[in-house]
């Protein structure tokens, strides 16, 4: 009796180990959620300076130049990498079979990452800067997220070496090129001699450096922003839709076309500078390239959802997640065209470049990570979600902000390339910088109105999400049988 | 097919996974960057390019800290339209002491690269104190604390050099000891300008396109 009483809670802890850790999962879908707020109200406020400069009243912390760095890095580490974190977690289980690998670790990814997000925000106000876009944390915080990100891949990774599935699903592939991509650019352009806890000079000048820092810069968006994103839509799209993916041959193919291409592109931000300029047109045709594994993604992505199109009427989570796919396409095909030399002359520091990285950062990845939420908060609750109405008016404010914001851009952009190279019949300058500037601001105030419209639907969703969940733990999930054919053979 | 089953082996197992992203993503890396870092010319200083003095040096640290590069480029691109607006289009020998490289992405005020001697020490003064007082459409922001804070609390500058002088900044034993001197009695403001009117000064206007 006591032998079957024994084996017995022997099977029952077995199976409480396949219990999906879903827990870590919701804290970085919260945490994400707090940042999207907290990192989109700074912009919101940051536009409103460019139209009402006063608005710093004085003080250095509430500065622009200061503000701006907190604004990227909140939304694209806050945000972004949080969200990133817990669909990992989330999609790696599942496909795996297996609950999460050093559950402990895991945790201090999420509580670790957000500690640093937190102080190195602060930092930024505080004036601590390397001034290098999308590096700009000191290095204190470079060791920081350097040892967070090894946890992050350990835990990724740990999880697939024990998963019960033989094939590596294709959105881990995403996530883990994510993971090794980053960590390699993030050592190698953050490279610096330290004097001071907040200050530290840069193992590259000049023309070198800002090479590297490119080679980092579009690579950040390219692996962390594209890829790690793309990692949600193979997981989540093909969930919701309820559909395989189109073709699975073509996302490997497309993923291989993906990672090598890309690396490439960087020098596109370095157009007509003081670099060698073989290295500029290199960077200008492999950004061409480019489109092709990206939109080999688009395609597959578009395909999967066809034969349930219908669902796009009643679900919201589907809604955002396939608008997302047709602003990744739009942006994937954006960029390539900015990256032609004879284009870039006209966009290359105007707002056009940041009309692109919202239509980016807005359309792409905020509403793929909403549509994302959406599918996970409902299923983690047990319940329905709290309300569709509002969702679907979060929808179209996020729609309508995001198109008015790239709009406005579209036209400030292309207004200060062409007047800035402006001459007259005699060879003289048509226009002075200041007047172009001046003539700018009904563009700002437009830009301003479209991101408080984007951050009204963001706070809808927090408020809908928050009352789906309220109260609630993750219901427990553990993981299904294995299909023999695929089971792995110990 | 032995395509695919070289495939199959990559798809089932996380080891030659993780190792096959990182040779295929760090081959574009290497080709364009390896080259880059060993080109001499690049790390060969143009016209009169010196390292920045003590006050420049701390000047250039307020840049950073404050964010201008946020706002401002400085790099002048050979363009007919940019070279008469702002002056000779920037040379990667005039950067070679630039740690790090503050080029900017983004030209929400003008280019500054060429802004040497382009207005008077107290235009500056005024201009970064109260920018609307000089230009009235500027949505520049002020920066009022600037002008009391001194020019040595910006950071150890002997240090600073010290660390400079390692990767490879010729500066002199002599300079470094009269660093605290010179940057005595000045506040930020002094130290920001006399950045700010050093810019671009290595190649001159007259000589260079």
């Amino acid at each position: 009796m006591a032998a079957v009483y024994e084996e017995g809670i022997s099977t029952l802890k077995a199976v409480q180990a396949e219990i999906y850790r879903d827990k870590v999962v919701l804290r970085l879908v919260q945490f994400s959620i707090v940042w999207a707020i907290v990192a989109m109200g700074a912009g919101v406020y940051i536009s409103a300076e460019l139209l009402w400069p006063w608005l710093d009243f004085g003080q250095p912390w509430l500065s622009f130049g200061r503000l701006r760095p907190l604004h990227t890095n909140g939304v694209i580490f806050g945000f972004g990498v949080s969200a990133l974190m817990a669909t990992a977690f989330y999609s790696v289980q599942r496909t795996s079979h297996v609950s999460l690998f050093a559950p402990r670790l895991a945790w201090f990814c999420c509580y670790g990452w957000q500690l640093t997000v937190l102080l190195g925000g602060l930092s930024l106000l505080g004036g601590w800067t390397s001034s290098k876009e999308y590096a700009e944390l000191e290095w204190p915080f470079d060791i920081a997220i350097a040892i967070l990100w090894v946890s992050f891949g350990v835990v990724f990774f740990g999880t697939l070496v024990k998963r019960r599935i033989r094939p590596i699903y294709i959105s881990n592939w995403f996530y883990g090129g994510l993971i090794i991509v980053i960590a390699m650019l993030h050592i190698v352009n953050n490279l610096a001699l330290p004097v001071t806890l907040g200050k530290s000079y840069s193992l590259y000048a000049g023309a070198q450096d800002a090479v590297v820092q490119w080679w980092y810069g579009h690579n950040a968006v390219g692996f962390l922003l594209t890829g790690g994103f793309l990692g949600m839509v193979y997981y989540f799209l093909p969930k919701q839709a309820g559909r395989p993916i189109w073709s699975y041959r073509l996302s490997i193919v497309a993923f291989w076309a993906f990672v090598y291409t890309y690396i490439w592109a960087g020098p596109h931000h370095l157009h007509y500078s003081a670099i060698p300029e073989w290295v500029q047109s290199l960077g200008m045709v492999m950004s061409i390239i480019l489109l092709a594994p990206s939109w080999a993604t688009l395609i597959n992505g578009i395909m999967t959802v066809s034969g349930a199109w219908q669902k796009l009427r009643t679900d919201p989570a589907l809604k955002f997640i396939v608008l997302a796919l047709a602003f990744y396409g739009l942006a994937t095909f954006e960029g390539p065209m900015m990256a032609i030399r004879s284009v870039n002359v006209v966009s290359h520091f105007t707002d056009w470049t940041i009309g692109h990285v919202h239509s980016g950062a807005l359309g792409w990845n905020a509403m793929i990570t909403y549509g994302t939420f959406y599918f996970l908060i409902p299923r983690m609750a047990g319940r329905p979600l709290y309300s569709t109405p509002l969702a679907n008016l979060h929808f179209w404010l996020a729609l309508a902000g995001t198109m008015l914001y790239i709009m406005a851009m579209w036209a400030a952009g292309v207004s200060q390339g062409l007047l800035w190279l402006n001459l007259d019949e005699t060879g003289e300058l048509r226009f002075n910088f200041t007047d172009i500037m001046a003539g700018m601001a009904p563009y700002y105030g437009l830009r301003l109105l479209a991101g408080l419209i984007f951050l009204l639907g963001t706070c809808l969703m927090a408020w809908n999400l928050f009352m789906t969940i309220r109260g609630r733990d993750p219901v427990e999930v553990s993981a299904p049988d294995v299909d023999p054919l695929y089971e792995v053979k110990r | 097919m032995t395509g695919m089953s070289l495939h199959k082996k990559l798809e089932e197992n996380t080891g030659l996974l993780i190792f096959g992203i990182l040779v295929v993503s760090a081959i574009g890396g290497l080709v364009q960057i390896l080259p880059v870092l060993n080109q001499e010319s690049l790390e060969t200083p143009t016209g009169s390019t010196q390292p920045y003095s003590a006050v420049a040096l701390t000047g250039r640290d307020i840049y950073i800290r404050e964010g201008c590069s946020v706002c401002h480029t400085q790099q002048v691109r050979p363009l007919i339209a940019e070279v008469e607006r702002y002056g000779p289009y920037s040379r990667s020998g005039e950067f070679v002491y630039d740690r790090p490289f503050l080029w900017g992405s983004k030209r929400t005020g003008p280019d500054l690269h060429r802004l040497a001697g382009k207005y008077s020490d107290d235009w500056h003064r005024v201009h970064l104190l109260d920018p609307r007082s000089v230009i009235p459409e500027s949505i520049m922001p002020a920066y009022p604390w600037l002008e009391h804070a001194p020019a040595s609390g910006v950071g150890d500058i002997q240090k600073k050099m010290q660390v400079l002088q390692r990767l490879g900044h010729p500066y002199t034993q002599e300079q470094i000891e009269a660093a605290p001197q010179q940057l005595e009695g000045l506040t930020e403001l002094d130290a920001l300008v006399t950045y700010l009117q050093q810019l671009g000064s290595a190649v001159s206007r007259e000589e260079a396109p």
